[in-house]
């Protein structure tokens, strides 16, 4: 016999345990549906939904089905995830860099918002935000202009929009300098391996991002053109700012919010990356007579990077996962567009609760797996 | 006296240089400082943006000539080693000094100068600063929700005796030490849970916490007469049934009379509220997560594959969705799964929940110090003659556990910090409370005081249990 009962009991039981306990909560859910008058399915999505969403990326109103809705959450999520992200890495790298600093000032100023920042429960930094910081600003017809062209108010802030002609043509512009980098990037690594020249990259590539988009607008007839906010009276004391971009409230205190918070937690991600990296790494580098960009280049980053990356890919899919607080301040995110005001109207609590909760464990896995993917790609080939 | 070249700072000219940076650092400073505690500007006959710029580029120069090395003055040596090693750094130090001067007045002034703290009510709130007496008036609020006032000697108490209970651990003998793991992860909960579950809540079921007392303290009395051998089995085993045997055989009717101390009113869970469910959640939290997510990460390394595969689905899932929609799921969902008269409180849902959450951050944490320990550990146990179960507890856990206490102290924390969100299911504890007080007619528009004074609250736990943390992971710390 291959097997033995040593082997095979504790599985047994523990499967057993776990087909019981879902197996109960399935009849549960049965009898309580049938009592309730239920029915199971995923059919209301394409119902009509009949509630407005304050601010959508795509086009929707009452009329569209509640999948439309779905969608909507969705893209305010990965809206506001997107910005927290960009923003928190920038000033988590900095804040990072700044508590490594050998200027004491700025090693404890990094320290002191590293440690405030992180020690304050989220929900808490959003509500202050929200209810306390973003309230004491000016109405929109007693705000200062920025730069004379956009305006920060009570009501959000408001940005002039791009208004494009041609836009496609201006988009191949950006998708050819991409590609032409790439390219004089691996040809001038072939060259640097077979002869030893090395070629400008940097130079080279910061001048076709400036050339080809230009071009496109020279000669490919691309325009852009700006639509300033301008004041609109509502009633006799209610202003608001119509036309350009406005950005609400809640969108600017959550992803400043989650950007604060999640800064420092990528701050110390980077602080240990950096520290990981021995010292004798760098003076071999020095010695083999690398300036100090190169050394920062060549031989630092690409083995601190290893240490950072994993922590800090973690942080962004906490940020994803905490932008989903946004129902306490009513953003209208997946959570509560779709968990909340979907699932009061149709009462379909299993089935919605179910997608929502679907949702945000394919994001998660989905760029876990790319994760690993990309750390076994850069991790060290022990020989 | 040598020839002076200002675009050089040398040693040959050092008290030159030292004399006229220093001035020139300390009225850049004076400047700011004059220009923020007193509304004074020296420098306002300077044209705009000059007059602006100006402490700037003066201590920017300041810094300049005393940034000479090697001077042989060690305080020189040190504020330049410090904060003035090139133009970049000294310019970063400027800004930061000038940050704190600016940011001192208002910040004093709103806290302190401004605020006002007598009274109690709105209308001595009219100065600009800070109203604390908003704190002062909902202060029993904020600390116990809606929980009546004049029961609330009942929370001060058992945490107070939990408190209590919590540090005998510092006084505990040689004698006793060994016992103390025992006492922390089977009598302690246990006690706290009676106390918390009837005598905080009260009512009709207080006189189940009579028995709780009792079986502690017989089976205490009688831990000392049983054989050291045996005794981690004895108290995993005989509370638990001196309780339920006291419950449902013996002395019932008597017990009920003496439980009963007349008075103690039902308070029902939806009431309770403030820090003090912070804490009570944290604490239960903190308690169920650890043993769960201490089973997860052992299932998860077990060479059996269904029981890995569980594991890991387990982990995963809970790690894969926000905290927000599990307790969704806790308030709509779960009770779908329950029989129909089957109740179970929104409390211990909660409880549920969230323990279940952080388990699997938990398992998470302690696989990683599991996959630490070298494989020479897990070998010796085994050649040993260990089985599975004696080498985990005795020799691998131990040391992995040991590892994994900043790991640990940051998922706790996470939990701490969690715990406001219990507010999607109706509960309403500090910050919810806040919220609720917010909007109240009559105390419109202090807000901020609110949220400060929570941020203040949650700091000081949090940065506490951090820094106990770091304590204990420097007494455990054992070199390798």
């Amino acid at each position: 016999m291959n097997f033995k009962l040593k082997d095979i009991g504790p599985q047994l039981m523990t499967v057993v345990a776990v087909v019981l306990i879902f197996g109960f909560f399935t009849y549960n859910a049965q009898v309580n549906m049938e009592n309730r008058g239920i029915d199971f399915g995923y059919g209301f999505l394409s119902q009509e939904s009949s509630f407005d969403v304050q601010f959508s990326l795509i086009e929707y109103d009452g009329s569209h089905s509640y999948f439309r809705a779905y969608l909507v959450g969705l893209l305010n999520t990965i809206l506001v995830s997107v910005i927290g992200i960009f923003l928190a890495t920038i000033l988590g790298v900095i804040v990072g860099i700044a508590r490594l600093s050998p200027n004491y000032l700025i090693n404890k100023f990094a320290a002191f918002y590293v440690e405030f920042f992180r020690n304050i429960p989220l929900l808490l930094q959003i509500f202050f935000w929200y209810f306390a910081a973003l309230r004491a600003l000016p109405l929109p017809q007693d705000a200062e202009p920025i730069f004379g062209i956009s305006y920060l108010t009570i009501k959000g802030l408001f940005v002039p929009a791009f208004i494009w002609e041609n836009f496609n043509i201006f988009l191949y512009s950006i998708i050819a300098t991409i590609i032409s980098i790439i390219v004089i990037r691996s040809h001038a690594k072939k060259v640097q391996e077979n002869r030893g020249k090395q070629i400008p990259v940097l130079l080279i590539s910061i001048g076709l991002i400036i050339i080809l988009p230009l071009l496109s607008f020279l000669i490919g007839g691309v325009k852009l053109s700006f639509e300033v906010p301008v004041l609109k009276k509502l009633a006799t004391t209610s202003y608001i700012y119509d036309g350009g971009v406005s950005l609400p409230p809640e969108l600017i205190a959550l992803a400043l919010s989650l950007s604060l918070y999640t800064a420092t937690f990528i701050a110390e991600c980077v602080r240990a990356g950096i520290q990981g990296v021995g010292k004798g790494q760098k003076e071999a580098a020095a010695s083999i007579g690398l300036t100090q960009n190169q050394v920062l280049k060549l031989v630092v980053m690409p083995q601190a990077l290893r240490i950072i990356i994993p922590p800090t890919t973690n942080q962004y899919l906490n940020l994803t996962k905490n932008s989903s607080l946004a129902a306490a301040i009513a953003y209208p995110d997946l959570v509560l567009v779709f968990a909340g005001t979907a699932l009061m109207q149709t009462g379909k609590a299993i089935e919605i609760v179910s997608i929502t909760m679907f949702t945000y464990l394919s994001l998660s896995i989905s760029i876990s797996v790319f994760m690993n993917w990309y750390n076994n790609k850069i991790a060290i080939q022990e020989k | 006296m040598s020839k002076i070249n200002f675009l050089k700072p040398d040693k040959s000219n050092l008290y030159t240089f030292l004399y006229l940076g220093s001035f020139l650092f300390f009225v850049s400073v004076l400047d700011v400082f004059l220009n923020s505690f007193f509304r004074l500007n020296i420098t306002g006959f300077l044209p705009g943006l000059l007059s602006f710029l100006f402490p700037l580029i003066i201590g920017f120069i300041g810094l300049y000539f005393i940034r000479i090395e090697f001077s042989g003055i060690k305080k020189l040596d040190l504020l330049n080693k410090h904060i003035n090693t090139n133009n970049f750094n000294a310019l970063l130090s400027l800004f930061i000094i000038f940050i704190i001067l600016k940011s001192i007045p208002p910040i004093l002034s709103w806290f302190f100068i401004d605020a006002s703290f007598a009274g109690d009510s709105k209308d001595v709130c009219t100065g600009t600063g800070a109203c604390w007496t908003y704190i002062k008036v909902w202060i029993r609020r904020f600390m116990y929700g809606m929980y009546p006032n004049g029961e609330q000697w009942r929370i001060n108490l058992s945490f107070i005796a939990l408190a209590l209970l919590g540090s005998v651990g510092y006084f505990a003998t040689d004698r006793f030490k060994k016992y103390l793991t025992l006492y922390y992860v089977v009598i302690y909960p246990f006690i706290a849970f009676l106390f918390i579950f009837f005598f905080i809540s009260g009512g009709p079921v207080f006189f189940d916490f009579s028995y709780g007392i009792i079986a502690a303290i017989l089976s205490i009395i009688i831990g000392f007469f049983i054989p050291s051998k045996f005794k981690f089995y004895y108290f995993l085993i005989v509370p638990f049934a001196l309780y339920i045997l006291l419950k449902y055989f013996i002395f019932y009717e008597e017990l009920i009379e003496l439980g009963k101390l007349d008075g103690l009113n039902w308070v029902e869970t939806g009431a309770w509220g403030g820090l003090s469910l912070t804490f009570i959640i944290s604490f239960f939290c903190l308690i169920f997560c650890f043993p769960i997510g201490m089973a997860f990460a052992l299932g998860r390394r077990s060479e059996f594959p269904l029981i890995r595969y569980i594991s890991i689905g387990f982990i995963e899932f809970w790690r894969g969705v926000p905290l927000i929609t599990v307790l969704f799921m806790s308030a709509v969902m779960f009770p779908m799964f329950l029989p129909a008269d089957f109740f179970i409180d929104k409390l211990v849902r909660c409880i549920i929940a969230i323990s279940l959450f952080e388990a699997a951050y938990v398992a998470e944490v302690i696989r990683g110090g599991l996959q630490a320990l070298p494989r020479g550990q897990y070998e010796a146990a085994k050649s040993l003659g260990m089985g599975y179960w004696r080498m985990h507890i005795f020799v691998i856990l131990p040391q992995a556990l040991k590892l994994v206490i900043p790991g640990i102290a940051n998922t706790f924390l996470a939990l701490v910090k969690d715990t406001p969100l219990i507010f999607v299911v109706g509960l309403l504890e500090i910050v919810g409370m806040l919220n609720l007080a917010k909007t109240n007619p009559e105390w419109l528009g202090f807000a901020m005081e609110g949220y400060v004074f929570a941020a203040i609250i949650f700091w000081i736990i949090c940065y506490a249990m951090s820094k106990y943390s770091y304590n204990l992971e420097q007494k455990y710390k054992t070199d390798r």
